[in-house]
């Protein structure tokens, strides 16, 4: 039972960064319509990055966040200018997933090239120091981890709940062409949420690197459970995307506890599979014809 | 029973004929190495392209079946043995049999949902068949790989079986889109790729097209990775189910031209030695990820359409110009895209 | 004169706002049944709801006397009910006589035969003259004017021969002429057995061509009669006026 207990809340701060991750790659679906399979690419360039300012400059991983995300958020847009925007819109959702998984091989080739293959770690010093509480090991770095993720994520969805540029982009996930028609720059809004989902990647990665250890290919393992999670969610939705995350979180590391660690990875497939077959909209996913 | 013109036909001669000759006249086994792949990849393309440039159903994880076939292939040997030789060969179209049906499960609870999540799903099953490699390593050798003993074909001509193996999975997936191409299968696929949901508005039973297309397209892949698995001799999971096989073929079938007959092979024909080539300069893997990266990208915002379909618009093009206004609504026609070549 | 197809209780909800709420109507075979209602009243998403193209909330539909507590097009299409749309959709890169082919159904059997058998021809060719583009068939249906493809559109969902078509604004832009054309087909189609629910906004188009005419105000039909009634009612007035 305790080993259980254990597990669970190990899933929870676990599945509070899997939000974080999640959230920018339900966000470019909802306002564009493209599945970011580079997502998991730009969370492990981020976690290079952070690493790099930590080993070279001595910055803590948290601090690096501030420093990364702004300019991250220019890069995505920049990314979206290039590689997205020419897309036709009757091809955009077909062709983008292959140019956002070009792009992610991109990434991690050049990855490659600069830091070769071998596995990092962002070892901070407080890295091994766990608090104990109620006789359960809660590690340090993984609540800060997860406490930045809520923080982020609150403020993202302070964002869009509060401002201006919040609303439109709900108006464009909600419909494009009514959100043009009453004003919204829908080409704006796509490059900024793209920007933000590139920043959201980032903050992440810096927080993926104190966790585990790491390398260019690492970018695989984490999009298929990226886009598990949104799947669940329901595409769009991210509130759903939260949700599942956790959820994610929690079924992953009771598996791996009670089951087998090895098999860990399947549950995110395995509940994959039974939200297709049961309910494949995911928790919170539009139910329209063609909507998926 | 399809529409077997004259010019195709002498096409397709022309094509064979020059492919079955090659490695008699450029009998250096590196050489038909080359070649071997580059049928290989034309295969795999071609049999993307049956669901893929068809349907607009985007696989992203076609590599996961090259693998099973793969394996499948080599648990034969090292559980059951099927004798050496040629015998081997003649399992093949069971493999490819065997995987299509292994595929119907799965493709049929992939295919309830459109595209964009089908495409997540068959990603995400490219690294579930990775790590099941991995991990079952009583049947699959897990990280230390299978093996499969070599055939005693003689040193001078040892890839040439293999070779004119591959040649015969490409022309059977050319034939199979073929036929397909002008049957009621096909009209029905191409009618999902233009509106699906209009599809089934007139009572077309798209779930259970869409199946058969991605059971074959996928029985054909594992056909075309036991072969593989037979010439290489020794497989890895992490090679048997790569990401970049799927790239490969994608890649190869945008660039001729996805939907068209002959786009994948050209794809293919081209791609490939340019890809062997590059590995040979390069060597580093590393620089040859940015490498594939880069022409994807690059073939991917210029030249979408592919070749085939971009020659064919500038030559109707030429001729509209040419020619008298066309018939239809009095204006001249547009060129529209994907068309089947 | 039963009713060809009956809805009771539909519900749908978007965020807050219900669409269409506890919508109960009934068509009755043989008539050419208008739907009208202003500008947010729910007819297209009631239109969706029925022919399955929107999951609804709650509600029954049950047409030529089954149930479909699950409306699917596929089904409803094979059932005898089929729907064209506003925006006129058509397969653009198919030809105009494969748009007709692909909408026959086929059995399994037939799915590696020729995508065109002769008979297939046939059939769709006698349904382009009747809808005058039998000159062409082999275009693509991507290349047709507006007009035409709606006219496209009306002649592809017959193939199935259905017993009941959704027109969902058959006219809207369309010029003069071409609703002329529309009109006509659908009476020489009414003429020989045809049942029809038309959404429509050209309410001079209406009143000469359909009757019954229900009214659908906030999600639910407010009044049903023939035209003259409906046209006089004050709660219809109130509902186009008002608000």
């Amino acid at each position: 039972m305790h080993l259980l207990i254990q597990a669970c809340i190990l899933g929870l701060l676990a599945g509070g960064v899997y939000a974080l991750m999640a959230s920018g790659l339900t966000l470019a679906f909802g306002v564009m319509k493209v599945i970011n399979v580079a997502q998991g690419a730009m969370i492990v360039a981020g976690a290079f990055l952070s690493y790099t300012l930590f080993t070279k400059l001595h910055i803590d991983p948290f601090v690096s966040i501030v420093l990364l995300t702004p300019l991250m958020f220019l890069f995505g847009v920049v990314l979206q200018l290039v590689f997205i925007r020419p897309l036709r819109a009757e091809e955009r959702e077909e062709l983008s997933l292959l140019v956002t998984w070009a792009l992610a091989l991109g990434i991690e080739g050049l990855l490659s090239v600069i830091y070769k293959t071998n596995y990092r770690s962002t070892i901070t010093s407080y890295a091994d120091r766990s608090w104990s509480v109620l006789g359960y090991r809660l590690s340090e770095v993984r609540v800060f981890a997860f406490l930045l993720s809520a923080l982020i994520i609150a403020g993202l969805y302070g964002l869009l709940t509060r401002t201006e540029f919040g609303r439109s982009v709900r108006a464009t996930v909600q419909n494009p062409t009514s959100a043009r028609l009453l004003g919204v720059n829908v080409e704006r809004v796509s490059a900024f949420g793209f920007g933000l989902s590139l920043a959201t990647a980032t903050a992440a990665g810096a927080v993926f690197g104190m966790i585990q250890p790491f390398n260019p290919g690492s970018h695989y393992d984490l999009i298929s459970r990226l886009l598990s999670i949104i799947v669940l969610g329901g595409l769009g939705s991210l509130g759903g995307a939260i949700i599942a995350a956790l959820f994610m979180g929690v079924a992953e590391a009771v598996f791996s506890a009670e089951i087998s660690p090895t098999w860990s990875s399947f549950t995110f497939f395995i509940v994959l599979i039974a939200i297709l077959l049961l309910r494949p909209q995911g928790l919170f996913g539009s139910t329209e014809r063609g909507a998926l | 029973m399809s529409r077997l013109t004259r010019a195709g036909l002498v096409r397709a001669t022309v094509v064979f004929g020059a492919l079955t000759a090659f490695p008699f006249v450029f009998s250096a086994q590196w050489v038909v190495n080359i070649a071997l792949f580059t049928l290989m990849y034309a295969g795999l393309a071609t049999s993307w392209n049956l669901l893929g440039g068809y349907s607009g159903y985007l696989s992203l994880g076609h590599a996961a079946f090259f693998g099973i076939g793969a394996y499948a292939m080599a648990i034969r040997f090292t559980h059951v043995g099927i004798g050496a030789g040629y015998k081997p060969f003649l399992v093949l179209p069971l493999v490819g049999i065997a995987v299509a049906i292994v595929s119907l499960p799965i493709g049929w609870i992939a295919l309830r949902v459109r595209a964009a999540t089908f495409a997540i799903v068959t990603l995400t099953l490219l690294f579930v068949v990775q790590q099941l490699a991995f991990n079952l390593h009583h049947l699959t050798g897990g990280s230390q790989g299978l093996a499969i003993p070599p055939p005693t074909f003689p040193a001078s001509t040892f890839d040439n079986p293999f070779y004119f193996a591959m040649e015969g999975a490409f022309a059977l997936a050319l034939l199979i889109c073929w036929w397909v191409r002008d049957s009621k299968l096909g009209l029905m696929l191409f009618a999902i790729r233009d509106d699906e949901d209009r599809a089934q508005g007139v009572g077309v039973r798209t779930t259970g097209v869409k199946l058969i297309a991605f059971a074959v397209s996928v029985g054909l892949t594992g056909m075309i990775g036991a072969i593989w698995a037979y010439y290489i001799g020794f497989i890895y999971p992490q090679f048997a189910v790569d990401p970049l096989v799927t790239i490969g073929a994608v890649l190869m079938t945008f660039l001729g031209g996805k939907g068209t007959l002959w786009g994948p092979a050209l794809g293919a024909f081209i791609l490939v030695p340019l890809q062997q080539y590059l590995a040979y300069k390069l060597g580093a893997s590393e620089l040859y990820l940015l490498g594939y990266s880069a022409v994807f990208l690059v073939i991917m915002l210029l030249l979408p359409r592919g070749i085939i379909p971009s020659l064919k618009d500038r030559l109707a093009r030429r001729q509209a110009a040419a020619g008298p206004p066309g018939a239809v609504t009095g204006a001249v026609p547009t060129p529209t895209q994907g068309v089947p070549a | 004169m039963s009713a060809l197809l009956s809805v009771e209780g539909l519900r749908k909800h978007f965020g807050g706002v219900a669409a269409v709420n506890d919508c109960s109507l009934e068509v009755r075979e043989g008539t050419v049944t208008a739907l009208i209602g202003p500008n947010g009243s729910g007819k297209t998403t009631a239109f969706n709801l029925i022919t399955g193209y929107l999951r609804a909330d709650g509600g029954l539909v049950r047409f030529a006397g089954r149930d479909f507590p699950h409306p699917d097009p596929t089904r409803l299409y094979r059932a005898g009910l089929t729907r064209t749309f506003q925006q006129a959709r058509v397969f653009p890169q198919l030809t105009l006589l494969e748009n007709l082919t692909v909408a026959i159904s086929q059995p399994w059997r037939t799915l590696l035969g020729r995508a065109l058998g002769r008979e297939d021809r046939e059939r769709s060719r006698e349904l382009l003259e009747e809808f005058g583009l039998a000159r062409l068939a082999d275009s693509r249906a991507g290349d047709l004017s507006f007009g035409q493809r709606k006219l496209l559109e009306f002649a592809t969902v017959l193939m199935g021969r259905p017993r009941l078509v959704l027109l969902d604004e058959p006219t809207a832009g369309v010029n003069p002429v071409m609703v002329e054309r529309i009109e006509q087909h659908v009476r020489d189609l009414h003429a020989r057995g045809l049942t029809f629910l038309i959404v429509e906004h050209d309410m001079n188009l209406v009143m000469r061509l359909c009757d019954p005419v229900i009214v659908l105000d906030g999600g639910r039909p407010i009044k049903q009669g023939a035209p003259a009634e409906v046209q006089q009612d004050p709660a219809v007035l109130d509902a186009y006026l008002g608000s």
